[in-house]
């Protein structure tokens, strides 16, 4: 029976649950609703939750806990000698694994028959043929103890399988059981279901916890991985970063981290005056009209994908800088550099600094403003001597936020910045990002126990720590200084 | 300016006539001025820019140059072993067929360049067009024996030509097309038997190989994106709304609360291609969930859509006056019924702003789907139904990075036409948003 089956034929049973469990409530108070504790509906619904609620429990941690079992009982009874030179009981298994899932598949399309799975043997099949018949590639020939072992997983995982059917199907009829004799007329059916729904709501808001931890735990865990194989030293200090998957490589992030920081700078340094500054217009000086063209425009910004921006780095912004900026000035002959992707960026910033100013210098009470015109001052003056003083400290968290995100940005340095790691302070030079290295570290073929690999959870960390700081800096200065005025 | 209180001129002057200081202030003030509206102007026109080069090179992608020819349906050709079955039939059979019957066209019309060979003749057709061809007969088999009018795809460089993008000057120097070739192609299209149409293949189609951009198409990723979607709204919404229920209504002031609602601002803050991380790491090396498949896909992006969501739902929750819930308690509701009959489906236009918008977000994003693996090379669709979430399928802006990743230029229009088809879906989904709070949002 497969998992979805069994979850449809559990929800039938708490419907089923609902509709008899109402009758039987109605019964028990006369037919009439009105000396029931709760309205009928509670009744109904508590059946659905006791018959649905525990079961679907019970599913989720079987189906969590059912591999785990049946790898190590099939994992065990892999003998020492069967495991090849240089490889591991892990890769075995994953042999043993790739096997069983192409008999499932076999027999899925009926290219074969449950008993010929079963009973199949090395020595008068070739299974990698079979197999590759159906579309399971296998790289090498399957072993004799391999196949015992991928045909004993399949009998393991089917039994297993049809133990968690009946288990979860008698927990949903004892459920239902329960609920039914629980009902009668004063019992507080909507005291339960409603302290279940409550239960619920609490575990979706945990989720955001959930996954703060699953991102800490997945970085975190491979990070120490690498660390055991990879000095840190030499990953933090290191001006050099060639990896070579053949092993022997340099891993230093300093270059990946000067790349970074000098895109960002460039990044900020094109949004901070632009968005600043419109926003004070916009805030300040606009019209209404004006106002209602403009801003929605400068949102729209906000709005456009990253590897839209990405895109008109490559082949807008890049071969311009390059034939108009770099060629004839000599500083050098690439499409894809920090200017590139700098001054792109700072594009995909303005919004998020305009509008985040914006909200700031309009927090600042009208009291301040009258004062100062009042005394004479020009509208300009005002704002320069007034309004931005008291706005800064808003207006620096604004701008920390958007340095975290530069930080964070991966489309347009993929497609603009180029992905040479390189020290230099050329900004028409291609030079790389650590969110550039993550992307091209783990795409393609990769092997988790290499440390090339591994290397990009340790520069996912380090970005984390560093964005993280900057918002949690960011965010304390934004709640300061906004409490100041309210 | 401090000088405006450090020693004031003295004496006359008059009102209607600027001293120099008035003058110097008030140009500053027309400065200050004109950077605002400056800046405003840059940034629109980057908007206007970015937007403009995105449709300037992707628009002709729509755009396809077809052959249209009468083509003969051999039966001997076709159905070599005579039982009415097509089974051997592959595309090499088919090809020489296509190929000859564009030769005998242009030896019809009588324009084949001197010394042009037959087998440059047959290199306008695309690689891909035997294949389109073979699918067409098998779905036509009363035709076989008779002529068929049918549309092949040219070749990559003739499109490119029809569009601009290839020259003489070009040819010349690239090895994938002659200059006879571009001479030729002239011909048949003063003789109508090259021309652009519409190119629907490009948004149902599949991607094609390195080798044949003409044949590029949009489908699978299309298909992959919207498997996305269905899951980050199946998933991300429900409990979305629950927690931002909890959060809203019914959590108590306390160190967990808090501990969550920080939670959430961070998560909206951490960098998209950490999720990425998060994905691998959880759902494709841990859960073993397949890679590539959009069921990993939309819980990457449900997980990034939350906060947003959350944040969307909480602002609509909390817009709704304490006076409906004091109505409502004060006529003997519980506190759960008063939240779910009458808070929630007073917030719900706000909720369903929130939603689209982050579903907007989601769709666009791209970073964390290359980490777990929808950047391979997918030429199948992924099935429909729920099998089809775990098949493998690209998404939409990864199929744009993955455009850029090749070598012919004529990928940089697929690219730019996959933008715009993006675009369209982001515009029309905003569009909705913006609708659905003008009509249903109400104000107290």
């Amino acid at each position: 029976m497969s998992t979805l089956t069994l979850i449809l034929v559990v929800l039938a049973i708490g419907v089923v649950g609902f509709v008899v469990v109402r009758q039987r409530a109605m019964s028990s108070a006369d037919g009439d609703a009105r000396n029931l504790h709760s309205l009928p509906f509670y009744y109904g619904s508590n059946a659905l939750i006791f018959a649905c609620v525990p079961a679907f429990l019970l599913m989720i941690l079987w189906l969590i806990l059912q591999p785990i079992l049946i790898n190590n009982a099939v994992s065990s009874s892999i003998p020492d000698s069967a495991i090849a030179e240089g490889g591991s009981r892990g890769l075995v298994m994953s042999d043993v694994r790739r096997v069983a899932d192409g008999l499932n598949t076999a027999v899925q399309e009926g290219q074969m028959t449950e008993e010929m799975a079963r009973d199949m043997r090395v020595d008068f099949t070739n299974v990698r043929d079979r197999l590759g018949e159906v579309g399971v590639a296998l790289g090498s020939n399957v072993t004799e103890t391999t196949l015992n072992a991928a045909q004993r997983y399949r009998s393991l995982d089917a039994r297993y399988g049809l133990f968690m059917a009946l288990a979860v199907l008698a927990l949903a009829a004892c459920g239902v059981t329960l609920a039914y004799t629980q009902t009668d007329r004063d019992f507080r059916a909507r005291n339960t279901v409603e302290a279940t729904v409550r239960v619920l709501l609490i575990f979706a808001s945990t989720i955001a916890i959930l996954t703060t931890v699953g991102i800490i735990f997945s970085l975190l865990f491979e990070t120490i991985n690498f660390f055991r194989q990879y000095s840190w030293t030499d990953f933090f200090f290191s001006t050099n970063w060639s990896p070579n998957f053949r092993g022997n490589s340099d891993l230093g992030i300093l270059p990946l981290l000067w790349g970074t920081l000098y895109i960002s700078f460039i990044a900020l340094l094109v949004a901070v005056p632009i968005g600043l500054f419109a926003a004070i217009y916009l805030s300040e000086y606009a019209g209404p009209k004006l106002r209602s063209v403009a801003k929605p425009a400068i949102e729209i910004l906000a709005g456009i994908p990253t590897i839209v921006y990405g895109l008109f780095a490559l082949v807008t912004v890049g071969p311009f800088l390059r034939d108009y900026f770099a060629e004839p000035t000599g500083f050098g002959g690439s499409a894809s550099s920090v200017m590139t992707a700098g001054l792109v960026m700072g594009i995909m910033l303005i919004p998020f600094v305009s509008s985040l100013s914006d909200d700031i210098i309009n927090a600042v009470p009208q009291s301040l403003r009258d004062g100062s015109l009042g005394l004479g001052a020009t509208q300009s003056e005002t704002i320069r001597q007034v309004i931005l003083p008291a706005a800064l400290p808003g207006i620096v968290g604004a701008v920390l936020l958007a340095a975290s995100r530069a930080i964070g940005e991966t489309m347009i340095v993929v497609l603009g910045a180029g992905a040479a790691a390189r020290l230099s302070l050329n900004p028409f030079e291609a030079m790389t990002t650590v969110t550039v290295k993550i992307v091209s570290q783990l795409t393609g073929d990769t092997d988790f126990s290499s440390p090339e690999t591994l290397v990009a959870f340790a520069l996912g960390l380090t970005l984390f720590v560093m964005t993280l700081g900057l918002n949690v800096f960011a965010l304390f200065i934004v709640r300061k200084y906004r409490e100041q005025y309210e | 300016m401090t000088d405006a209180t450090a020693g004031a001129p003295a004496g006359k002057g008059s009102l209607l006539e600027e001293d120099k200081r008035t003058k110097r202030r008030n140009a500053a003030e027309a400065r200050f001025k004109a950077y605002g509206l400056g800046a405003i102007g840059i940034a629109v026109t980057a908007l206007l820019l970015l937007l403009g080069s995105i449709l300037l090179n992707g628009l002709s992608s729509f755009q396809q140059a077809f052959i249209t020819i009468e083509i003969p349906l051999p039966a001997d050709a076709l159905d070599q072993d005579g039982d009415g079955a097509l089974d051997r039939v592959t595309t090499f059979t088919v090809k020489p067929i296509l190929e000859q019957a564009l030769i005998a066209r242009v030896d019809e019309l009588n324009i084949r360049p001197v010394d042009m060979s037959d087998s440059d003749i047959g290199g306008i057709i695309s690689g891909e067009a035997p294949a389109t061809f073979l699918d067409f007969v098998r779905n036509n088999e009363d035709l076989i024996g008779e002529n068929a009018e049918f549309n092949i795809l040219a070749n990559g460089r003739i499109d490119g030509f029809l569009k601009g993008r290839v020259s003489m000057e070009s040819a010349a120097r690239d090895s994938n097309v002659t200059q006879d070739q571009l001479i030729l192609t002239n011909q048949l299209i003063e003789n109508d038997v090259i021309e652009q149409r519409f190119n629907w293949d490009f948004i149902t189609n599949p991607d094609a190989s390195e080798n044949r951009p003409e044949a590029a198409g949009l489908g699978v990723a299309i298909l992959g994106s919207l498997y996305m979607m269905i899951v980050v709204l199946v998933l991300a919404l429900p409990v979305g709304v629950a927690a931002s229920i909890y959060l809203e209504e019914f959590a108590p002031k306390n160190r967990f609360t808090d501990i969550i609602e920080v939670n959430i601002a961070n998560l909206a803050a951490v960098p998209s291609i950490v999720y990425g991380i998060l994905g691998l790491a959880i759902f494709i090396n841990f859960a073993g969930l397949p890679q590539s498949s959009p069921l990993v896909g939309g819980l990457v992006l449900t997980l990034m859509t939350l906060p947003t969501i959350i944040i969307a739902t909480r602002a609509a929750l909390k817009s709704v006056p304490p006076s409906i819930r004091d109505a409502a308690l004060g006529v003997g509701a519980s506190k759960m019924q008063t939240v779910f009959h009458h808070v929630l489906p007073l917030a719900a236009p706000g909720i369903l702003t929130g939603t689209i918008i982050g579903l907007a977000q989601a769709l666009g994003e791209t970073a964390p789907l290359l980490l777990i693996g929808m950047v391979a090379f997918v030429r199948d669709y992924p099935e429909l139904g729920l099998e089809g979430f775990t098949d493998p399928a690209t998404a939409l802006p990864v199929q744009v990075y993955n455009f850029t990743q090749r070598a012919d230029p004529a990928f940089v229009e697929r690219a730019s036409g996959a933008i715009i088809t993006l675009l369209v879906f982001l515009v029309f989904m905003n569009a909705v948003a913006i609708f659905l709070r003008r009509r249903f949002e109400r104000r107290w």
